[in-house]
């Protein structure tokens, strides 16, 4: 569950004021709205990555508003992936569980259950130099999800993908949240991808959140 | 950027004088460069080059710049990598003023850094410094003079290397469980080591070049503080013009690797993650 209560954030130019949306257990949660009106400020502030002026962030049953990014348990897939240049996909994959210091066996299987999942087992041995887009989205969800996160914060992953890749990443993204339960937050301002995915859709216009359909 | 190439429209007449006048302006500098270096290597020859590098004095000042050098460029990464880091990842009060006192090295005459130190030293710390730890006029002073200069230009380059990389991974890695400084070491580490390459080689290539603050802080005693620009200087003082040349001639070879080094790695400083097409 994701909820933000009257949250203020304040972002170069421009202030969000009391934002709030509620986002129940393993739901897919899709925030539209214009380029420019801080979906993504919103984005990184639920990620911890961008200080929260004012209201709360409640992650299930823990206030995570002051909680270090580490702590919240978050996977995180922003536009445009940044995926790590000096490493193999395997070790995109692994890289959150080599941080928590899991053993190497527990690593090896859950990045090889990712993969089959996300369909890039083939590329696991691979670096990162010539992957395609949808090859690249699918790595930043793999890293995003090995660690089993509670909530999937998705930053119009589909944006700069041809519509044939879009399609087969839309029907990926379905499958792998009816596998993990994991709550989903996806932003795109494309409404056909947000008739499909969401069970809930959040507009943010003009510093507001306008209004919420489920 | 948009390039002239062989696919272009057809110049026409006035096009024709455009470039032609850009071609003997800029034409002209690069021939006279080309010049110097055709003369220096003119005026002498291979056994005289060899001879020369057998002299024990010149001999002495290769190993200690290839020494020198090489401190001052570990020193200067040392202190170029968290400073670019920090100059351009975190915003903090009299952060500008930190940039700015960084470049003065830069734009500073060299003459003007040598004094400096050297006044610096006289100061009750330095000399108090200087009774347990000989600084001025010994070895350690070549080192410091070279890394007053050499270090401003490394944090410049770590500084571009670290703009130039998206903090993105950074964030991403810290949601996946990084404290800052696993971020650092994990991802912007080895993501800026090409730069890291390309901030060294300058260090190294400005650091075997300095000349005014070693002369003016170490001075030029031979077996003692000489470097290789230290040795132009003396064999030109006392006449030797050959030797002078055969050693210039070995610092422009060396020089001209540090560049293609520089060139290579340098263009690439900003790794970037394939991008989504």
């Amino acid at each position: 569950m994701i909820a933000v209560e009257q949250l203020q954030i304040s972002a170069g130019n421009f202030t969000l004021r009391d934002l709030s949306f509620r986002l129940p257990a393993g739901s897919y949660g899709v925030l539209m709205g214009r380029t420019g009106q801080g979906k993504t400020t919103l984005l990184e502030a639920i990620c911890g990555l961008r200080r929260v002026h004012g209201g709360r962030i409640r992650l299930d049953d823990d206030d995570v508003t002051d909680w270090p990014p580490a702590q919240r348990n978050i996977g995180f897939v922003p536009q445009d992936a940044a995926l790590f240049s000096h490493l193999s996909v395997r070790e995109q994959l692994g890289f959150s569980l080599a941080v928590r210091k899991q053993p190497a066996e527990v690593q090896r299987k859950r990045v090889e259950e990712v993969a089959g999942w996300l369909g890039i087992t083939s590329l696991l041995e691979r670096g990162i130099t010539g992957l395609s887009g949808g090859e690249i989205q699918r790595v930043a969800l793999g890293r995003a999800l090995a660690f089993q996160p509670r909530v999937l914060c998705l930053d119009e992953p589909l944006s700069a993908l041809d519509q044939d890749t879009r399609d087969s990443m839309c029907d990926l993204l379905q499958s792998v949240q009816s596998r993990t339960r994991v709550t989903v937050l996806h932003i795109t301002h494309n409404r056909a991808e947000a008739e499909r995915l969401a069970d809930c859709v959040i507009h943010l216009n003009d510093g507001r959140i306008e209004n919420r359909n489920a | 950027m948009t390039r002239m190439t062989a696919d272009h429209a057809p110049l026409s007449g006035s096009d024709r004088r455009f470039y032609a006048v850009l071609a003997v302006i800029g034409g002209l500098y690069v021939l006279l460069l080309v010049s110097m270096l055709v003369a220096d290597s003119a005026y002498t020859t291979p056994g005289h080059l060899w001879k020369t590098l057998q002299s024990p004095e010149i001999r002495y000042a290769i190993r200690l710049s290839l020494l020198s050098c090489t401190m001052t460029t570990i020193l200067s990464l040392w202190v170029a990598v968290p400073l670019g880091y920090v100059l351009s990842r975190t915003r903090f009060p009299g952060r500008d003023l930190v940039d700015l006192i960084v470049e003065i090295p830069i734009v500073l005459p060299p003459l003007v850094v040598g004094l400096s130190l050297l006044i610096l030293f006289q100061t009750a710390p330095g000399r108090a410094l200087e009774t347990f730890f000989p600084i001025t006029y010994a070895i350690p002073s070549v080192i410091l003079a070279q890394f007053m200069v050499a270090c401003a230009f490394a944090v410049r380059t770590m500084r571009t290397t670290f703009d130039q990389l998206s903090p993105r991974p950074e964030q991403v890695a810290l949601t996946l469980g990084c404290h800052r400084s696993q971020a650092f070491w994990l991802v912007a580490f080895p993501a800026a080591r090409r730069g890291m390459l390309a901030a060294a080689t300058l260090a190294w290539a400005r650091s075997l070049g300095e000349f005014g603050p070693i002369l003016v802080f170490s001075g030029a005693t031979r077996f003692k503080t000489e470097v290789l620009s230290t040795t132009v200087f003396l064999e030109l003082s006392v006449g030797n013009l050959e030797a002078a040349v055969a050693v210039s001639l070995l610092m422009v070879a060396t020089a001209v690797i540090a560049l293609f080094i520089l060139r290579y790695w340098g263009r690439e400083t900003a790794l970037g993650e394939p991008r989504l097409s």
